[in-house]
């Protein structure tokens, strides 16, 4: 990255969501589960959807999780995408529940399947913000 | 109480979409609506009290109901500014009907405009600027738009149930002969086959340039009436019988299923309302931004079982001279989508088919249609069921 500029959309985070992003430059993928309900949460917010309990905890997910839905980009809106298509923009959803959109990276747009194992994987985009890819599982639990 | 008959539409008024704006503006295109379905309907500007108004996309200021009913000399009784995306013209008409029912008005104008094309409509605006959760966790990864949101949609579908490419474009092939037999669409005369929309370029997986809709310049109003107002309209009044609104989210991956959309609600309970079922209806008009989201409709509403969209589609004729008339303006993929007047061209088509005066496109013996206007990625939805 260094010396170029990112022209991408940045994420900027909230008082409500730094925790999540803290997390991704930690190579943590954090959630927030609530207290009261124990329901996982995501995307971070003040208040639990589920039960309107204002007691949310963070909590470091596994960080694995299956492609519930994908598609390859072609053709992108935001100029700055343009040199990255085609391009794979995919719903995760998490071991512990909640889904997530993100990019799957490290394969081909090709060989990404619906319901394929996913890890999470970090992309310092900036010194400050980390954005949170996915790509193929590796480990044992590919057998 | 419901709000079966309670209310009729009376009036409708409609530009031909055009690939730009050539000149004109978004309050002129409203006006030049507006004033179309109060003809239609029979009303001068003081006999309407109602103004609902679907807020032009690229034009988003405050205010709206107040700037048009300025311009056009309305002094609404009951001003609305519905902005629940592509399913605001279809809520217009039950919020207008309960408007009249409690006695707030007793002539409701809806109406839609946009002044747009392509290049407008997809260029980043800056005045976007807010902390959403949606920009802080959906753009930085570079969606396309809502149209990635349908394509993620369409390819979990096919996941789930089997259904393919060739079911899907069957949708936009028979829409757009549909739209051949309508001079006022934006692909009039332009015949294509279901190879053509598989062999269009895909644009985002599992999406054909061919199955998603074009942005474009055009408007559509119509006019809600009481049904003492009913009894003395030029034209057969178009009843109001049933109708239901749900959303469930705005980011998919919010959605509680993305599959299923709030239809499943709202259909079966506006049919209810209706006393009615799917098998009654004799003309399906509901909104089809992409090729998947008539599929979902369609089998959401009950036209035939969960899942089973695809093999449906393929085995249903859904021309105006079909066994299932559906889209029969050519739909907005075929008749084109002018900002929210694209959502309305739904209801301005079934007004037209009920009252019988389609031209050459007219399904024999209309009387009852289903309505449905969806928002977002399949987030908002608001049916109706309409009937002479
Ligand atoms: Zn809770």
């Amino acid at each position: 990255m260094a010396g170029e500029e990112y022209r991408k959309p940045l994420p900027q985070p909230s008082e409500t969501s730094r925790p999540f992003w803290q997390g991704t430059q930690a190579r943590e993928l954090r959630l927030q589960q609530c207290r009261d309900c124990g329901k996982r949460i995501f995307y971070p917010r003040a208040i639990c959807p589920f039960c309107l309990s204002e007691h949310l905890d963070w909590v470091v997910a596994t960080g694995k999780g299956k492609v519930y839905s994908y598609t390859v980009v072609r053709r992108a809106m935001h100029p700055a995408f343009q040199e990255d298509v085609p391009y794979v923009l995919a719903i995760v959803e998490l071991d512990e529940g909640p889904r997530l959109t993100t990019n799957i990276v490290g394969v081909g747009p090709e060989d990404v399947r619906v319901d394929m194992p996913v890890q999470a994987a970090y992309d310092d985009v900036t010194p400050d913000i980390t954005l949170l890819n996915f790509e193929p599982l590796l480990g044992p639990e590919m057998n | 109480m419901t709000l079966k008959r309670a209310a009729a539409i009376t009036g409708i008024g409609e530009l031909k979409p055009t690939r730009n704006p050539d000149g004109k503006t978004t309050l002129g295109i409203m006006a030049e609506v507006s004033r179309l379905a109060m003809l239609d309907a029979g009303l001068e500007p003081k006999d309407v009290d109602g103004l609902l108004i679907g807020p032009p996309i690229v034009e988003m200021v405050p205010m709206w109901p107040s700037v048009l009913g300025e311009y056009l000399g309305v002094h609404p009784r009951y001003s609305n500014v519905v902005d629940i995306g592509g399913a605001s013209a279809a809520g217009m008409v039950w919020r207008a009907a309960a408007a009249i029912a409690a006695g707030h008005c007793r002539a409701a104008l809806c109406v839609t405009g946009e002044a747009s094309d392509v290049e407008t409509f997809y260029s980043p605006r800056a005045r976007r600027r807010s902390q959403l959760p949606y920009r802080e966790f959906e753009v930085p990864y570079g969606p396309m738009g809502v149209n990635s949101g349908y394509a993620l949609i369409a390819q979990r579908h096919m996941f789930e149930y089997g259904t393919t490419s060739r079911q899907l474009a069957k949708i936009a092939a028979d829409q757009r002969t549909n739209a051949c037999a309508n001079p006022d669409a934006l692909f009039f005369d332009q015949p294509i086959t279901i190879d053509d929309v598989l062999d269009s370029p895909l644009v985002v997986d599992p999406l054909h340039l061919l199955e998603i809709v074009m942005p474009c310049t055009g408007g559509a109003a119509f006019v809600v009436v009481s049904p003492e107002a009913a009894r003395q309209s030029p034209r057969p009044p178009v009843w109001l019988l049933g109708a239901a609104e749900y959303a469930t989210h705005m980011m998919l991956s919010q959605a509680p299923d993305i599959t299923t959309s709030p239809i499943a609600v709202t259909a079966p309970k506006a049919f209810q309302t209706a006393g009615v079922s799917p098998e009654d209806v004799d003309l399906v008009s509901v909104y089809d931004c992409y090729t998947i989201t008539v599929l979902i409709t369609l089998e959401d509403a009950g036209f035939c079982p969960k899942g089973g969209g695809g093999p449906f589609v393929a085995e249903h004729d859904l021309t105006y001279r079909g066994d299932l008339p559906l889209n029969t303006h050519g739909g907005q993929l075929s008749f084109g989508q002018p900002g929210l007047a694209g959502g309305a061209s739904h209801v301005t088509e079934a007004v037209r088919q009920l009252q019988g005066r389609a031209g050459s496109r007219q399904v024999p013996n209309c009387e009852l249609a289903f309505v449905n206007g969806n928002g977002g990625v399949m987030s908002e939805q608001a049916s109706l069921v309409l009937g002479r």
